[in-house]
């Protein structure tokens, strides 16, 4: 969760990853308020425009919501939270199953693979 | 308000012809982080040089705000050299003082910060730090003012990665809203994070002004790659 933002990416939209894993994993709680726009750019290393055009975006898809006396809070909207939690999980999991089909593995191959080392886990 | 600094048709021939600024013309608006990018050569230090007075145009003219390098410009322009000017037997604090007497925008306590916070004593002697130690002491002296206008030449060539980052986090922190900061470098990859826009320049003319995060949308690529693929040799 540290600011990576080394892929060509526009670095608003990396910016806006790792707040987003933030929230979802609870480093910034429901509620809570977001440190300020310098201060988040300060940390990560970024043009200020940059990272308020990150939070605006959060703003618009509703997981940080405005407070017109206190600043930039996280939403208090657990289903909204746990929506996106959903979405960037589905994400992840076609991401790696592209890659197993490039491996030339069968959607079969994969859960019995993934099971065998989910056992090795336990 | 209008632009910050206006470059019109302005040329450079040196001595025996060679042609450093070629007809160019730029604005430079209020308030963004820009970087002035180009190969050996292409005309940034000229450009700099010719915005701070420090030569004369052969053709076209820079203003800032409007007015022509002069004693008023100076005021609003805080300027960083490519090569350190300060007398070698000269202290610090000495330096501090200098600046106090020289610019009325120096702000000395913050310059005291910040050569706390890279622990660089008030008490040492310039002759005596390293040379990239002296190049933080002068960008330090340069970011202390009030200005409108930063033009910094290679600011972090010279000095290690952690002093780099410290640095960068200094301008993006410390700079007021409605200032800009113009500085040139060839270590794009470190800077373009911190960047609102980069200016490429070739053989003395703009080839290119636009913002990182379009250059990145439009062309699937950071700034640097972009710029290694423009300019490869």
């Amino acid at each position: 969760m540290a600011w990576n933002l080394n892929s060509d990416r526009p670095i608003y939209a990396q910016i806006l990853d790792v707040i987003q894993l933030r929230i979802i994993s609870g480093r910034y709680r429901p509620g809570e308020k977001i440190p300020s726009v310098r201060d988040l750019a300060a940390e990560a290393g970024v043009n200020p425009n940059t990272m308020q055009k990150a939070l605006a975006e959060l703003e618009r898809n509703g997981l940080v919501v405005t407070q017109r006396t206190s600043g930039r809070m996280v939403t208090e909207d657990m289903d909204m939270i746990q929506t996106t939690r959903n979405k960037l999980a589905r994400e992840q999991v076609s991401e790696f199953i592209d890659k197993m089909k490039e491996l030339g593995f069968s959607k079969k191959e994969v859960v019995e693979l993934f099971e065998r080392m989910g056992g090795e886990d336990a | 308000m209008n632009a910050l600094v206006e470059v019109i048709n302005l040329t450079k021939i040196y001595e025996k012809k060679k042609i450093a600024l070629d007809h160019m013309n730029l604005t430079i608006p209020r308030g963004k982080i820009i970087g002035l990018l180009g190969p050996n050569g292409s005309g940034k230090t000229t450009l700099i040089k010719l915005m701070n007075g420090l030569l004369e145009a052969t053709e076209g003219e820079v203003l800032m705000n409007g007015h022509r390098p002069g004693p008023q410009t100076k005021n609003w322009i805080s300027y960083l050299p490519e090569r350190t000017y300060f007398h070698n037997n000269m202290r610090v604090d000495e330096l501090i003082r200098f600046f106090c007497d020289f610019y009325q925008d120096f702000r000395p306590e913050r310059a005291r910060q910040m050569l706390s916070n890279l622990n660089i004593s008030e008490n040492a002697k310039l002759k005596t730090l390293s040379k990239g130690t002296k190049e933080k002491v002068q960008l330090i002296m340069v970011m202390s003012r009030e200005a409108q206008l930063y033009v910094l030449d290679e600011p972090i060539a010279g000095v290690d990665p952690a002093a780099r980052d410290y640095i960068l986090r200094t301008i993006i922190t410390n700079y007021n809203e409605n200032a800009t900061v113009l500085l040139s470098t060839h270590l794009i990859s470190d800077i373009e994070k911190v960047l609102d826009e980069v200016i490429f320049i070739r053989n003395g003319r703009v080839i290119l002004q636009d913002t990182v995060e379009n250059i990145r949308e439009c062309r699937g690529k950071s700034v640097d790659a972009y710029f290694r693929e423009v300019f490869a040799c």
